[in-house]
């Protein structure tokens, strides 16, 4: 039996007990369950995610995620959309790491239209993705010391992450919403000093992993609160889709960066995939500060030799793709983002399916809070990192 | 104080610098621990530089937030059991001014010179649990009951190593009036060697850790917090208050941290007192009139000083669960409290 | 394609896309209607309605375990355009025929989901039409348990039941709420109100000079 089997296990016979225990006393005091609502304004649900748990004191009994609070209908946009303006869309589905929303859809604009972008233009794609990457998972790793009541190194990571939105909006104008992204390349080259600037942004985010090592990770409090809690094995995440560190975490290696092949730099430098056995909380925790780190030695590499040449390959000025479909995904800060693009040979998109990484991580929920502690449902949500824009599109 | 006073007061003004008195000794180390630690500390932890433009270097920040406290409405939820609503968080403050009643400040000046004082300290400190659990169950919130609920096995949880901690200086005292408790460590002596007194934070390293632990859950403050618990409960018993009540709330908690820092600093720093074989003091009597003034100082200053662990802690670490924290108590904290009690006597028998 | 890992885009001809599908037609036989194979991209195939589910199980059977997404197409294309039509004008006239995409069609919804196969990181699309006068499919739950929340988006948006689903329920919608939103005939109500100022874009592309003229209409 594998560590994690007996970890389910005990965990299963745990609520087994719990509950028998619990239907011998509700026949002397008739006690009855309570249902709470959290969200969907709550601090934990970061956004507008409400679930519905039913509580057996303070154990769940089931609980049921309730979302479209936020829902904006991005695939019904985009189909009265020409394929530039989605892009300005498909940034607001992952608000944290937008530059990586935009170039899976642009990458299936492309392979639909047979072109490819320059190799400059492909290089610096690459390290804007692993920018917003860094932006957005060293907040995660900020804002899970505050899920758990360590206040502190929220604002360590909003200081660090400060240098790198610096950078991003150095290069594309827009901190949260670059839009930089084009069919066939990009709007604009590096700026001056960029790269001189990002290597020393690389090696400070390197020191914040560092920090939040040796201050949350090795914190004993916080390894009893996520180590053994809301295991998820191997086959139960393929089954719900799960993504990204998620399903890395529950020991599946698997990282869309390196196993496809797509137009971008990564299988130019040398990095790893980090992956973990347990798939506990703890495990998917660490496997994103392991992926910031990585992200920074990836960026480190792909500085060093950025090819010259153009940002933007010959595309014709009104961009018509011709018909057909393509599905390209990527591997975002959160996991699995693709898009499956119908063309009908027009302007804009016939149909866009939006395949959102937190969709999938989240719907795992219902799966997975039976039987925690109320406690246990802030670590587990906080783990599985949903970002609300991700789920509702 | 109160031996200077008896001559030649009337009653009622007595009464009034007593409470007087009371209010500046929970007020004064609330304020102080907010701005300082709180706002001031926080902040440095946090690579930031806190409040920096009500006075200087933010000073009067606290003033401006007590007024925008006391400005906005008071809400009492429909469903809500008012009258319980409404005086649970006095309840809890009630308990810290009880508290503060038996804190000597000096060798005369004290509130009340109680001979059962450490047993009353720690009778009274329980009231605030009473508070707490009127919040949570009369809010009509399950967020708050929640957190009520928990908080008042919390509190009782760690009541026991807070006794059992403090039985230790009890025994090594052989008082449990805090004065003769403050004498008993500062007209000490450490193997025949009376420069430091005999602070009892030397001989019952033990007590002070588990009493500091228990103090930490008794305040609620993480990695305790549960019962309040931002990200979980949103704010636990206190969810539902706002204006006045919940400054109320806010007071209560910091001022009972200070008056429970000013506890611990009686049972195990020495309180008040400077070693008295500094000055060539033999018992209360020798003792000079100064020391009602400095007194005060020593103490403040201790206090300050147990307060920064207090925070310190509550800004570095994540908070436990709930049975992670029974289980901490009864398994961890109360069984080495009973060995400590034990070598403790067998210890005071022997010498 | 990664140079540590299995190179599948330098097979050629791509016999790997190809053998899945074989291997999928001897499993659910004729009921593989249709499929596309793109060397060195994707593959596609479509499945009698019928064997929904049963092609669902096959595929993880033969190693496609990670469930991506599940959705649907309607094929029908909008009448109103990209809502940008002159209110006051008589509507114009448009095209409505049914035109479905890769591996074929003869309804006007499909469903489409992707299966992946977690060491050969290959995916397949996997099609099938949803009968026009009664819209319901089988459900995969029972095989895939993520798509329960696909399923009720599916249906939600589309209208496509999925017989076997344990609770279809509206995911974003409230429960009274009539219409299924990504349907072609269903009115984006935005553009129906307001012109939309954004119909004309012309940001200078950097690629080319200011005045180029790209292939307009």
């Amino acid at each position: 039996m594998t560590s994690t089997e007996s970890l389910i296990d005990r965990r299963q016979l745990a609520y087994i007990a719990s509950q028998a225990a619990d239907a011998r006393l509700n026949v002397e005091l008739e006690t009855e369950g309570m249902t709470l609502n959290i969200g969907p304004q709550h601090p934990a649900t970061h956004g507008t995610l409400r679930i519905i748990a039913h509580l057996d004191g303070e154990q769940v009994v089931w609980a049921e995620p309730s979302c479209g609070y936020m829902h904006r209908g991005y695939e019904k946009l985009t189909e009265v959309r020409t394929y530039p303006q989605v892009t300005s869309l498909v940034n607001r589905i992952d608000w944290l790491g937008s530059f990586a929303n935009e170039v899976p859809f642009i990458l299936a604009a492309e392979k639909l239209m047979g072109i490819e972008a320059p190799p400059r233009a492909q290089w610096i794609r690459t390290i804007l993705f692993e920018l917003s990457r860094i932006a957005n998972v060293s907040l995660f790793l900020g804002d899970l010391g505050v899920q758990l009541g360590a206040v502190t190194p929220v604002f360590m990571a909003f200081r660090d992450r400060e240098h790198v939105l610096n950078l991003i909006e150095g290069t594309t104008g827009g901190r949260f919403h670059p839009n930089f992204d084009r069919i066939g390349g990009l709007k604009d080259d590096l700026p001056a000093g960029f790269i001189d600037e990002t290597r020393a942004v690389m090696k400070t985010l390197r020191n914040f992993c560092t920090e939040m090592e040796d201050l949350l990770f090795g914190n004993e409090i916080f390894q009893s609160r996520t180590r053994g809690i809301g295991v998820i094995p191997k086959d139960i995440a393929m089954q719900y889709g799960l993504s990204g560190a998620n399903l890395r975490a529950s020991g599946v290696d698997w990282d869309l960066r390196r196993d496809q092949s797509l137009p971008m730099a990564w299988d130019k430098v040398d990095w790893k995939v980090w992956t973990h056995p347990d798939g506990d909380s703890f495990a998917r925790c660490w496997i994103r500060l392991q992926e910031v780190r990585e992200s920074t030695l990836i960026v480190d590499q792909l500085l060093d030799n950025i090819p010259s040449g153009p940002v933007m390959a010959k595309v014709p000025r009104i961009i018509k793709v011709p018909e057909g479909e393509a599905w390209v995904s990527t591997e975002n800060p959160l996991g699995e983002m693709g898009y499956y693009v119908v063309s009908k040979g027009d302007l804009g998109p016939f149909r866009t399916k939006i395949r959102s990484a937190s969709f999938n991580n989240i719907s795992i929920v219902p799966w997975i809070l039976k039987g925690v502690y109320v406690p246990d449902i802030i670590t587990i949500l906080a783990s599985l990192y949903f970002i609300l824009g991700d789920i509702d599109r | 104080m109160n031996a200077l006073l008896a001559a030649d007061l009337p009653y009622w003004a007595q009464s009034l610098l007593r409470v007087l008195g009371g209010v500046v000794a929970v007020l004064l180390p609330a304020g102080t621990i907010v701005y300082l630690f709180l706002f001031k500390m926080m902040s440095f932890m946090q690579s930031r530089l806190g409040p920096m433009e009500a006075g200087p270097y933010g000073s009067m920040q606290l003033f401006a937030e007590v007024g925008k406290w006391l400005q906005k409405e008071d809400i009492t939820p429909a469903r809500a059991d008012r009258v319980i609503f409404k005086i649970a968080p006095l309840v809890v403050l009630a308990s810290t001014f009880l508290l503060v009643a038996v804190v000597p400040f000096g060798p005369d000046a004290w509130f009340t010179n109680f001979e059962a004082g450490v047993f009353y300290m720690l009778a009274v400190s329980s009231v605030s649990v009473l508070g707490i659990l009127m919040a949570g169950w009369s809010s009509a919130n399950k967020y708050s009951l929640l957190g009520g609920l928990r908080a008042a096995g919390q509190l009782i949880a760690y009541e026991l190593p807070m006794v059992l901690a403090v039985i230790g200086v009890i025994i090594q005292a052989g008082t449990m009036n805090l004065q003769g408790i403050v004498l008993a460590q500062n007209g000490g002596e450490i193997f025949g060697w009376n420069g430091l007194g005999n602070p009892y934070i030397l001989t019952q390293f033990t007590g002070f850790i588990i009493f500091m632990i228990a103090v930490q859950a008794e305040l609620t403050q993480t990695p305790f917090d549960m019962p309040i618990a931002e990200s979980e409960l949103v704010s636990g018993y206190m969810t539902e208050y706002s204006g006045f009540r919940f400054l109320t709330f806010f007071i209560a908690e910091f001022a009972t941290a200070g008056v429970f820092s000013l506890i611990a600093s009686v049972l195990f720093l020495g309180g008040w007192g400077v070693p008295f074989a500094w000055f060539d003091w033999n018992s209360i009597d020798d003792v000079s009139d100064w020391m009602n003034v400095v007194g005060p100082l020593i103490m403040f200053t201790k206090m300050m000083g147990l307060a920064f662990v207090i925070m310190w802690v509550r800004f570095s670490y994540p908070r436990f669960r709930e049975d992670q924290l029974q289980r901490f108590a009864w398994k961890v904290l109360i069984p080495v409290s009973l060995v400590n009690i034990m070598i403790t006597a067998i210890l005071k028998v022997a010498f | 394609m990664s140079s540590t890992d299995t190179p599948i885009a330098e097979i050629p001809g791509d016999t790997l896309r190809e053998r899945i599908v074989d291997d999928l037609r001897t499993h659910i036989g004729a009921d593989l209607v249709d499929s596309l194979v793109k060397p060195g991209d994707d593959v596609w195939v479509r499945v009698s309605t019928d064997a929904w589910r049963r092609a669902g199980v096959a595929l993880r059977d033969m190693g496609f375990e990670y469930f991506c997404f599940l959705s649907a197409i309607d094929w029908m294309p909008s009448p109103f355009g990209k809502g940008e039509d002159d209110p006051t004008a008589p509507p114009p006239e448009r095209d409505d025929t049914v035109r479905q995409g890769y591996a074929g069609g003869a309804t006007r919804m499909q469903v489409l989901a992707r299966l992946v196969h977690p060491t050969l990181h290959v995916g397949v699309n996997i099609k099938c039409d949803v009968p026009d006068a009664e819209p319901v499919v089988e459900s995969w739950v029972s095989v895939f348990a993520g798509a329960n929340w696909h399923e009720r988006e599916a249906h939600e948006m589309f209208g496509i039941g999925f017989a076997g689903h344990p609770d279809l329920r509206n995911m974003y919608l409230p429960t009274e709420f009539e219409g299924h939103p990504l349907r072609k005939d269903f009115p984006l109500l935005a553009r129906m109100v307001k012109p939309w100022p954004g119909i004309v874009d012309v940001e200078p592309m950097p690629g080319g000079s200011a005045d180029e003229e790209g292939d307009a209409e």
